[in-house]
Order: structure tokens, then C-alpha cells, then sequence
């Protein structure tokens, strides 16, 4: 099948350009694109003058199956990323039971078929994901683990991460870490500081993040593993970071929207939808993290789509769920960094599709010639306001719920083919 | 009269004005306190519910008597053994209690944000008894008019707030009101004991307590929370005592008329000296329990007044909607 996809603005995260031009889509990949016609026979859409751009491939979500369906499916999941321009989701194995067996990783892999768009998984570390002994690495990886995290879960035991990271680096594997010293951070609500205390809640230093990375990167630099931290939040850690790249560490990072685009004052009086892990830091961080996007130090940007039900987050502050989701709102949060003039359309479509796949090693992030054809077409500048039950995601805890809003998805394609607007049939 | 809040939360959201029309209409409920006959009817017919999560002795007997005295039906939930063990979340409680219609709600919880969250839910008066770390406005304001009495006045003073700030509800909603009110204010207490971030609060903070005391007006002292200490903030009572631990000698470097004051239950030997507290000349603790209940009437008076006001307002609009 052959369409054509005329008159769009084409954003390149690989040569940072954003061009008029057109594009033509064969056997699910791009053809050609820039100023070129209509082959004979070609579906013609035509894109008005709005941006197209690789699909973005969020690394780092969070799918209830198996154990917590009723928080999310894969189907759900799907849904809410094709209508967020979500193309790729790397599914956390944070699961019940973890994803931590070639057996558990075929199930969540057979159930993915439901989703619309395409779903790759990471698989624990460790068993249980409880920092003791190391997963099956290498029978995971047959079955298709893209990476291997123990999500929030930090293991203590530096001989056990040691090893682990060790027999991972000798398959080629990547381990996705979590920043963060537990002992520090255990029973906090919020970033420590003055929000903290004018609430009363119990807080974490930033510190504990640097702490976190600074031990992982030396484990790094000991085993030579390849490695991303899921989330770098503050400033303290940044240094760290830019040191272990400059000597040449196999390092990469990320960070999640929430906090490129929230600070710890926006929980206010108490509100549960923002509270994340970890918690949203100070405007100094804030701004911080979003320079590091812009200068490529932190790499990848992640919605940390993390679903929690009602009743999870209608609890005194401390005791409510962590996490918000974030599938669907993440284009547009992510377009208030564009028009706020901190980052161009192609350095976040750097950091949301093109530099994720690149590490992850998919062929996907691209917009070029042989590239497969993932893609979003959407207007940056359409207002809306956010209506937090019109999300497509089963839970429906997001932090931007009655927020205005600029930029929507005109249309998602995954291997050439349309999947949102979805096909009610 | 100006009060126009419609549930009392915090200190926080309180403006000048409010906070001395509760003062000086619990002046006058301390006249009344002071008769034989103490009794008021200004509650009559509603319903006071004490809900304490969080075992109290103390703030919930003022509480009573406070409801008691105004004419109120008061009813006291004892939430230890209550349906919250068997796991009933703080929400369906709180609405379990509205359907029975009560007019005032009294709540102290551990967590911070607890009884805001329950205020949401519910369509009567909500008076935050304490909740976690955050704020004991009705500790405040006893405290504030204690002061007052004491002083003459509750504005330009220096006051002295000394020991485990960092766990403590009383230090927080005392922060507010004392500097809402325009006063000076220092922090003391060993630094593992302060919250973090607390230089933006716009006021000192000492580690050295005789520097902390020089002249000031109001000695402030605050219970080491022993029972809240995950364990290893100070390094034992005894060296606590000797480098925070309010003495004769200590006071001395505050000025020479200046008050003692605790909110209660001491540790005696640990954070004050038990002679100083008992020294009728310097301590003023046994008036803050005086004052505690004449403030806590007054705030529930002025909150009745409020939600008859709207009540009346509702039942208006529904004649003619």
C-alpha cells in the first residue's frame, strides 16, 4: 500500500530541521520524502501545513497486566498512546508479579497484541525485582527484553548490582537504573525544603539522587555496562552525569515531563495526582533538567506513564499512590517547553523518539528514507482544555486534569497504518 | 466582626484581622470561664463530633468542655477502636459522619493534609485538632492569647521557639500567626531537629541556645516528640538537656520578665527544668490551658455563626430557585 502524506511540516530530530515537504509511505516504511510528488496510485493525505514527525517512543511505562488490569491493559495503554502520538511504549516490568521469567515476559508479549500500537518490554533485574539474585538475563533477551530495570525498586547490595551488571555487560544488555539512595529517600512525600516544611509532609534531599547515580555510575565505570538512568531530576546530579559522558562511560539519561514542566508548588494543598517518584523538585531543578534536554546532556524524554485508581490517590497525602499517567498528555506537555522557546519541535522529538530508539537500538525515531514509517501528525498550537475523563488510559490520574493545553494529535501511524483516530468498527 | 472562614484548617489562610477578632472574643469567654455558672447556649441544638485519630487527652477534654460550655451536643469518636481498623478509608468515614448531620467536626490525624481532605467531603464546620506535621491552629491561637494577656500585646515582640521544630504542628501554625502578627522570631534547637528549607521562613534560627534567648519576650518550649523519632536525631535526652533544656541559667540570657511557655505534656528534665515551669512568676503554661478552652469556644462560635449564615443563605435561594 502506497500513501502519501503532502504539504506537512517535516520535523528531522537527526539533522535538527524542521522543512515543508511531503512524504511517501511503502510497505510500511518512508519511501522518500522532501520535495517530491505524488507517485501514480498513491493515497493522498493532505497535512494542511501541520507538523509530522517520528512517533515517539516513551520509554519507561507502566501496564497493569499482569495483576493490575483493572489500572490498565495493554489495550488501553494502546489507545491512550496512539492518541497521544506514542508509537513505541517500552513497558515497565514493575508488574504483579514482576516480568522477571522468559514465561511471564511471553504472556505480557502475547497480551500486547491487543494494543495498537507497538509494545516492547523490559524485564527485571532481579528476581522479584527485591535486589537479591540477578534475572535469566540471557533467556530474557531471546524472549526480547529491550532492557533491564528493577523500576523504582533500588537494590542495596552493591555485590549483587555488581554482578549483575558484569553478566549483563558480557551479553551486551542494558540495565535502566533508578537513581536514588533509599536510605534517604524511604517515607518521603516531597522534595525537602520549604514546600516540605510550610506542608508538614516527610521530604527527600535532591541529594539523594546524585548519591544514587554517583554510586550506579561507578558500577558502571567498574563493569562497563551500558546504562540509562530512567529519570535525572535535579541539578546536584547533573555534574555527575556530564562527568561520567566526558570519560566515555556508556551513559545515557532521561527525565519525565512531569518534572520538565512542574515544580514541587504545584501539589498545593495536597494534591495526591501530583505526587510522582521521584517527588517534583524546586523551579531551580526544573529549569535545570529542561537546559540539560536542550544541551543533550539528559537524553531522553519519558512520560513515566505510571496508572493509579481513585481510590489509590483519595488518601491523606503520604499514604496516596506515587505516579501519574501521562501517555496521552505527553505531546502536549511537552509542547509548552516549545512554546515557552526552550526547546525546538526537533530537539524534543530528539529526546521522545529519536535518541530512546537509538539506545534501545529500534530502527525507529527517525524521519528518513528506509526509516519505518511511525508518525504523528499534529497542530503545536491547538488549544484545548484538559478534561481528565476523556483520557483514553483506564486510570485517569493526571496532574494536568482542567489545565490549558496546546498542541493535538491530528493522526498516528504505526508501520504506515493509521491507528488513531482509532476505527471504532 | 470579621471571621469569614468557613472551616479553620490552619493558621495559614487567616488574616490579621480574623485572628484578633477570635482573640478578643475568647477574652470574654474567659470572663465567663471564670463564673460559677459557665454554661451558654450560643451552640444549642448542634452537634459537635470529636474525631481524634490520634490518641489526646488533653485538647480533647478542651474540646469538650468547650462544646459543652457553648450548649452543644457533643460526641466523642474514639478512632482507635473504631470501623478505621477495619479498613475503612479516612473519606468513607468522614462521609458516614456527615450523613448524621453534625454541625462542628474536631479532627486531629497523623497525616499531614488529612483533615483538608475530609474538610472536601463534608458540609459542616471542620476544626483542624492537629494533622500530622502541618499545622494545631487552635494551639496557636491559645498561645497567641495567652501572650496577649500576658504581655499587653501580640505585636513587636521577640519570641523565642525552642526544640524539636522540625516534628512539630505547634512550632508550624505558631510560625504563622506570630509572624503574621509582626513579631521576631527565633528558632532554636540542635540542627538534625529543625525542617529543612526553614531560613526562607523569614525568621532566625540559633544552635546555641543562650544566643537564641538574648532578650526575649517569649520563651516558647516545645515537647521533644520522643514517639515520632525514627531514632537518632539527638544522642541522648541527657545531652539534649544540657545543650536545649530550658534552666534558671539558660533563662537567664532572655530578658529579665520574659514568659515560659509549653504546650504540653512536658518532659519534664528532658526539654524544661520542672522548677521553671512551676515558677508562677516566669511560667504561664497552666494559663495556656485556660486559654485553650475560651479560644476553642470562640473559634466554634464564630464558625457556628458562619454556616447558620449560610444555611440561612441556602434555605433562601431555595424559596426562590
Amino acid at each position: 500500500m502506497t500513501l502519501f502524506l503532502q504539504n506537512a511540516r517535516l520535523i528531522d530530530p537527526e539533522r535538527l530541521t524542521e522543512t515543508p515537504g511531503n512524504l511517501l509511505i511503502e510497505d510500511g516504511r518512508i519511501a522518500a520524502l522532501g520535495d517530491i510528488a505524488a507517485p501514480e496510485g498513491a493515497e493522498v493525505i493532505d497535512c494542511a501545513g501541520k507538523c509530522l514527525a517520528p512517533g515517539i517512543v516513551d520509554l519507561g511505562v507502566k501496564i497493569g497486566e499482569p495483576g493490575e488490569r483493572h489500572k490498565e491493559s495493554f489495550r488501553t495503554a494502546g489507545r491512550a498512546a496512539a492518541a497521544g502520538g506514542v508509537t513505541t511504549v517500552i513497558a515497565r516490568p514493575d508488574t504483579l508479579p514482576s516480568i522477571d521469567t522468559p514465561e511471564s515476559l511471553e504472556f505480557a508479549t502475547r497480551r500486547a497484541a491487543e494494543a495498537p500500537v507497538r509494545i516492547r518490554h523490559m524485564a527485571a533485574l532481579t528476581k522479584g525485582r527485591d535486589g537479591r539474585e540477578m534475572t535469566e538475563i540471557g533467556f530474557l533477551m531471546d524472549a526480547g527484553a529491550v532492557a533491564f530495570t528493577d523500576a523504582e525498586a533500588v537494590t542495596t547490595d552493591a555485590k549483587v548490582l555488581s554482578r549483575a551488571f558484569t553478566y549483563a555487560r558480557a551479553l551486551g544488555a542494558m540495565v535502566v537504573g533508578h537513581p536514588q539512595e533509599p536510605g534517604l529517600s524511604h517515607g518521603a512525600a516531597v522534595t525537602s525544603g520549604k514546600f516540605a516544611s510550610l506542608r508538614g509532609l516527610p521530604g527527600v534531599s535532591p541529594m539523594a539522587e546524585r548519591i544514587g547515580l554517583e554510586r550506579d555510575l561507578a558500577l558502571v565505570e567498574m563493569t562497563g555496562v551500558r546504562y540509562h538512568a530512567d529519570q535525572i531530576t535535579s541539578a546536584a546530579s547533573l555534574p555527575a552525569l556530564a562527568r561520567a559522558k566526558a570519560v566515555g562511560l556508556d551513559v545515557t539519561a532521561g527525565v519525565s515531563i512531569h518534572h520538565l514542566t512542574l515544580n514541587e508548588f504545584d501539589v498545593g494543598d495536597y494534591r495526591t495526582f501530583f505526587k510522582m517518584t521521584p517527588p517534583l523538585r524546586s523551579e531551580e531543578d526544573r529549569l535545570a533538567a529542561v537546559q540539560a534536554v536542550a544541551d543533550g546532556l539528559i537524553d531522553v524524554i519519558c512520560s513515566m506513564h505510571t496508572p493509579a485508581d481513585e481510590e489509590s490517590k483519595r488518601l491523606p497525602f503520604e499514604q496516596a499512590a506515587s505516579g501519574a499517567v501521562g501517555l496521552e498528555t505527553l505531546l502536549p506537555a511537552a509542547l509548552r517547553l516549545y512554546h515557552a522557546g526552550a526547546l525546538s519541535l526537533p530537539q524534543l522529538f530528539r529526546a521522545m523518539a529519536l535518541n530512546p530508539a537509538k539506545r534501545l537500538g529500534l530502527a525507529q525515531g527517525r524521519l528518513a528514507e528506509g526509516a519505518p514509517a511511525d508518525l504523528v501528525l499534529f497542530d503545536p498550537d491547538a488549544p484545548f482544555v484538559l478534561d481528565r475523563f476523556t483520557l483514553h488510559s483506564k486510570s485517569k490520574n493526571t496532574p494536568f486534569d482542567g489545565t490549558r493545553m496546546e498542541g493535538k494529535v491530528l493522526a498516528t501511524f504505526v508501520a504506515g497504518v493509521q491507528v488513531y483516530p482509532h476505527n471504532e468498527k | 466582626m470579621s471571621f469569614r472562614a468557613r472551616h479553620l484548617l490552619g493558621i495559614e489562610h487567616l488574616a490579621p484581622e480574623e485572628i484578633r477578632t477570635v482573640l478578643d472574643l475568647a477574652d470574654r469567654y474567659v470572663e465567663l470561664n471564670r463564673r460559677t455558672v459557665k454554661r451558654t447556649d450560643v451552640l444549642a441544638g448542634m452537634t459537635q463530633i470529636n474525631m481524634f485519630f490520634e490518641n489526646s487527652t488533653r485538647t480533647q477534654s478542651s474540646f469538650e468542655l468547650a462544646g459543652k460550655r457553648l450548649g452543644a451536643d457533643v460526641m466523642n469518636m474514639s478512632m482507635q477502636t473504631s470501623s478505621v481498623k477495619k479498613g475503612e478509608t479516612l473519606i468513607d468515614t468522614a462521609l458516614t459522619l456527615n450523613a448524621m448531620h453534625p454541625d462542628l467536626l474536631v479532627v486531629r490525624h497523623a497525616s499531614s493534609g488529612a483533615v483538608e481532605l475530609l474538610s472536601q467531603k463534608v458540609n459542616c464546620a471542620v476544626i483542624n485538632a492537629g494533622d500530622g506535621k502541618h499545622e494545631h491552629p487552635t494551639q496557636a491561637l491559645l498561645d497567641a492569647l495567652t501572650i496577649r494577656r500576658s504581655k499587653g500585646r501580640i505585636e513587636g515582640l521577640t519570641v523565642a521557639i525552642c526544640g524539636d521544630v522540625s516534628h512539630s504542628r505547634v512550632a508550624r501554625s505558631n510560625l504563622f500567626l506570630l509572624g503574621k502578627m509582626k513579631n521576631r522570631i527565633r528558632l532554636i534547637g540542635p540542627p538534625t531537629l529543625m525542617p529543612s528549607g526553614i531560613s526562607e521562613f523569614g525568621c532566625e534560627v540559633f544552635e546555641n541556645m543562650r544566643e537564641g534567648l538574648e532578650g526575649a519576650d517569649v520563651v516558647m518550649m516545645l515537647r521533644l516528640q520522643k514517639e515520632r523519632m525514627d531514632g537518632g536525631f539527638i544522642p541522648s535526652e541527657r545531652e539534649y538537656f544540657f545543650r536545649y533544656g530550658l534552666d534558671a541559667e539558660k533563662l537567664a540570657c532572655a530578658k529579665p520578665d520574659a514568659i515560659v511557655m509549653h504546650p504540653g505534656p512536658m518532659n519534664r528534665g528532658v526539654e524544661i527544668d520542672g522548677t521553671i515551669a512551676d515558677d508562677i512568676t516566669r511560667s504561664v503554661i497552666q494559663d495556656q490551658v485556660e486559654m485553650g478552652v475560651a479560644v476553642r469556644m470562640a473559634v466554634m462560635d464564630l464558625l457556628a455563626q458562619n454556616l447558620r449564615a449560610e444555611r440561612g443563605r441556602a434555605a433562601v435561594g431555595d424559596v426562590y430557585v
